[in-house]
């Protein structure tokens, strides 16, 4: 159970972003994890939500893209999608080794949204 | 609402500190072996064995990881390496911080290989690199022969499956086959070895493993850079 950690080190990441856009808020952030990075999904939501709760990126949505494993065969330089562990290239039948996705953890992107003017006036008068 | 690219590693801080182990490791000529496996697989014993049979003067170093006590610490000690003891307090796995923590009072120049216990765990270790120049993941035959398929991203990134405890073969319903066909199902092209710590059976084939894998790491390392 290392999702607590991942989820945080997300909620970072989009916080420093977000300081970059002083006058915009983050909505949503993307996440790519590959089915090889023995991260579960669910408990990263779980997470995610719990951490982000009463901060400021309350409300910030995760939307996460699970990648298979892709290996690449070495023979005919097809790439292809490993289905139940089988390393068989589809095109040639060779053993295919080389795997070129499928253990990503990674940040793909943050979503800002520009606030309002009346919610700016109504920040700087508080 | 507009969207800014990111593509960066969720870990991105835990890989740059990891990055610069790997680094001074490379520049004292330092093997790093990552160990990790269930609770209770022989992590601990494994290192036993290894200690016991090297000469007193062996460049050799242990950082073990758990939950919680000294007790890893202790056992590894009697030996007469450099051993210390890392506990996390609850997290179930090593990070490269904590590591580079422990290394602070050890001069790397004196040492040939440093082995890192990771705290008992398939899943989490997976995920954070150490800096090592290899993990190895053990697993023992009282435990399931379908494991590496049910764990499979420790089995995919780790070089070497040390299988453990085959002296309890004759008493257990594991398939030593079956489970390296899983693993390099998993891992193609896995390296494999058996490994009894009680009667010191294929103990040698794991010592032949770690010695290849230090004699690679030194000519690669003396390969000049393209």
């Amino acid at each position: 159970m290392h999702e607590m950690g991942i989820a945080n080190s997300i909620l970072e990441a989009v916080q420093k972003e977000a300081r970059r856009y002083p006058h915009a808020r983050a909505r949503k952030v993307g996440v790519r994890i590959g089915e090889l990075a023995a991260i579960d999904a669910e408990a990263l939501r779980f997470c995610f939500e719990a951490l982000s709760r009463d901060t400021d990126l309350d409300g910030l949505q995760l939307e996460i893209e699970l990648c298979p494993r892709r290996h690449r065969c070495e023979r005919c330089n097809c790439a292809f999608i490993v289905r139940d562990y089988d390393c068989r290239c589809p095109q040639c039948g060779n053993f295919a080794r080389e795997c070129v996705s499928g253990d990503e953890l990674e940040l793909a992107y943050v979503e800002v949204e520009e606030d309002e003017p009346s919610s700016l006036a109504t920040k700087s008068s508080q | 609402m507009s969207r800014v690219v990111l593509q960066q590693k969720v870990l991105s801080e835990n890989d740059r500190i990891a990055a610069h182990l790997r680094e001074r490791f490379q520049q004292n000529n330092v093997l790093c072996v990552n160990l990790i496996s269930s609770p209770g697989s022989g992590k601990t014993t494994l290192l036993e064995r290894t200690l016991e049979v090297l000469p007193h003067d062996a460049r050799v170093a242990v950082l073990t990881g758990d939950i919680q006590t000294e007790n890893d610490a202790a056992r590894l000690k009697r030996f007469g390496f450099p051993v210390k003891q890392i506990t996390t307090g609850g997290t179930c796995h090593l990070d490269a911080r904590m590591i580079e923590r422990h290394l602070e009072d050890w001069k790397l120049e004196d040492l040939d290989i440093l082995f890192i216990e990771n705290v008992g765990n398939l899943v989490c270790p997976s995920s954070y690199d150490l800096g090592e120049a290899a993990k190895v993941v053990i697993l023992s035959v009282t435990e399931g022969e379908d494991k590496p398929l049910r764990y499979p991203s420790i089995f995919f990134k780790s070089e070497l499956m040390v299988l453990s405890k085959t002296d309890l073969l004759p008493y257990v319903p594991f398939n030593l086959e079956e489970a390296e066909e899983n693993a390099r199902r998993v891992h193609p092209g896995m390296e494999i070895v058996r490994v009894s710590c009680q009667t010191r059976i294929g103990l040698s084939s794991w010592l032949k493993w770690l010695d290849g894998k230090r004699n690679a790491y030194l000519q690669l390392k003396a390969e000049p850079v393209a």
